[in-house]
């Protein structure tokens, strides 16, 4: 009785460390991959546009309407202990540190993480994994390492801009609705902002570039046969990346912030 | 020469591939048949290296295919897929050409392009085709393209994975005649697996027939007829009964 609950326990616990082993020397292979040549330059300039441009729209309206939403949120529960002034600064501090970089990330996990899984998923199931293998190019150079590299540099300047039009999004709501002075707004955000806010975030921002185009990969690479395969590894490759982009930020910011 | 010895792969309890023993002389054609099933397409990735064999031993020109420099080992291939496996992101010329733009012996785009739009030729498809997307190409297009990017190099070793599968009668008949032509033309070894009789016929010289994991007979194409094998027999006239079972 003991030993079947025990193996009841052990075998999901033990499946979910193979799993991150699995995802581990996968991105072990990614790094070595990436450190050795030949690097395929069209592959990558594509990914940086399909990932980073691309990705512009929905991470700006993201930031925009959480920015507003924000400067409203502390508007209001700032008056329960007279503290409504504070609206410029929290915005800014909470848009640089936490939500620029977390929603950034979870909208480019959306986005990126199931078209990347779904792609390469796709080659799959078609044998264009096997073709690339004949035709002497390594997938993991010529499908993972463009991606991944992309996605790592380019979800820091994702996260830059939504900052910036998070941070604008709630100086619109409080010039606009909450009847603050637009100079004074800037002023107090600029005054209160600190470097290291922003730095955080960007870091943050190119960790969880590193995630969504690694799960989107590791996903595409393993899925299974067919169009339910392919499928089923997209929705893995999308909460996986949610996950960890999570966890991920739960550890960088009590790296970042506690002593 | 392709020499496979004693070669076995496994899928947890499932032995699809029982010791094979097989020789493809150099510049003959060997079709390999089988059922569905019969793990041929495992014995093709085998030798290409696309699975690792659980045992035995595969070679080309006595140099053993899963040591020393892989790439220079997979240049000497080309390989038609079943699907065509052709890159949707790129157009059919870049498909074509991408081995040729690619590693150490590289060639500049114009004259990629240029040898491109030749192979397209060569599989009887216009110079227009080059810049159109596969996706915008019908089945038997598509299988044209994936001859001219397996040929495109000169290989010395062509292998082609059910080459006819999907294709009317008439089409079958052209890409089993354009493999056929061209295999006689480089003077590559070919290695094909199929399982459409009309295809063993047109393009094979030798034949080999997988059964139960090993091969079962072996022989010129010439004699397939008059082989005494009731496996053999009964597989290439189709027949329900006989000692291979209908229910697999």
């Amino acid at each position: 009785m003991i030993a079947r609950t025990l193996a009841q326990i052990g075998r999901p616990v033990l499946a979910v460390l193979a799993a991150f082993g699995r995802v581990a020397l996968f991105a072990a292979d990614t790094i070595r991959h990436l450190l050795t040549p030949p690097f395929y330059g069209r592959e990558f300039a594509i990914a940086l546009l399909q990932i980073g441009w691309f990705s512009l729209p929905v991470v700006g309206l993201t930031a925009f309407f959480t920015g507003g939403a924000l400067a409203l949120q502390i508007y209001s529960g700032g008056a329960r202990f007279s503290a409504e002034a504070v609206v410029p600064q929290i915005v800014a501090i909470g848009m640089a540190r936490e939500l620029g970089p977390v929603l950034g990330g979870l909208m480019v996990a959306a986005r990126v993480a199931s078209s990347i899984a779904a792609e390469i998923g796709t080659m799959k199931v078609t044998e264009q994994i096997d073709a690339l293998v004949t035709l002497s190019t390594h997938p993991m150079k010529y499908l993972t390492v463009p991606r991944v590299l992309a996605a790592t540099l380019a979800v820091p300047i994702l996260v830059a801009v939504g900052d910036s039009i998070g941070i604008g999004g709630g100086w619109l709501v409080g010039v606009t609705k909450l009847g603050f002075n637009s100079a004074t707004y800037i002023q107090n955000t600029n005054d209160f902002l600190e470097v290291w806010d922003v730095g955080s975030g960007l870091v943050k921002g190119a960790v969880f570039g590193f995630i969504v185009a690694l799960m989107g990969c590791y996903f595409g690479m393993n899925s299974g046969r067919g169009a339910q395969g392919v499928g089923a590894a997209t929705k893995a490759a999308v909460v996986a990346a949610s996950v960890m982009i999570l966890a991920a930020n739960y550890v960088l910011t009590g790296l970042f912030f506690t002593s | 020469m392709i020499t496979l010895s004693g070669v076995h792969k496994s899928f947890g309890p499932n032995r699809v591939l029982r010791g094979v023993d097989l020789t493809i002389p150099k510049g003959q054609s060997m079709v390999i048949i089988g059922g569905s099933g019969t793990g041929k397409s495992v014995l093709l990735k085998c030798v290409l290296g696309l699975v690792a064999p659980d045992a035995g031993t595969i070679s080309l020109e006595g140099q053993d295919v899963t040591r020393g420099d892989r790439d220079a080992f997979l240049a000497r291939f080309g390989m038609l897929f079943q699907g065509g496996a052709l890159f949707d992101s790129l157009r059919v010329w870049e498909n074509v050409a991408f081995r040729l733009l690619r590693g150490a012996k590289a060639m500049p785009k114009d004259e990629a392009r240029a040898v491109a739009i030749e192979k397209l030729r060569r599989v009887g498809l216009k110079p227009a085709v080059a810049d159109l997307f596969p996706g915008e190409l019908s089945g038997g297009m598509q299988k044209r393209v994936g001859l001219a990017r397996a040929i495109a190099a000169n290989p010395e070793v062509i292998f082609f994975d059910e080459p006819t599968t999907g294709l009317d009668p008439i089409m079958s008949g052209v890409i089993n005649a354009l493999i056929r032509e061209i295999v006689v033309e480089m003077g590559s070894t070919a290695m094909a697996i199929t399982h459409d009789m009309s295809s063993v016929r047109a393009i094979a010289d030798q034949v080999a027939m997988l059964h139960d994991g090993v091969i079962r007979w072996t022989g010129p194409v010439a004699e397939m007829d008059a082989a005494s094998d009731p496996y053999l027999q009964q597989f290439i006239h189709g027949r329900a009964t006989g000692p291979i079972e209908g229910v697999r």
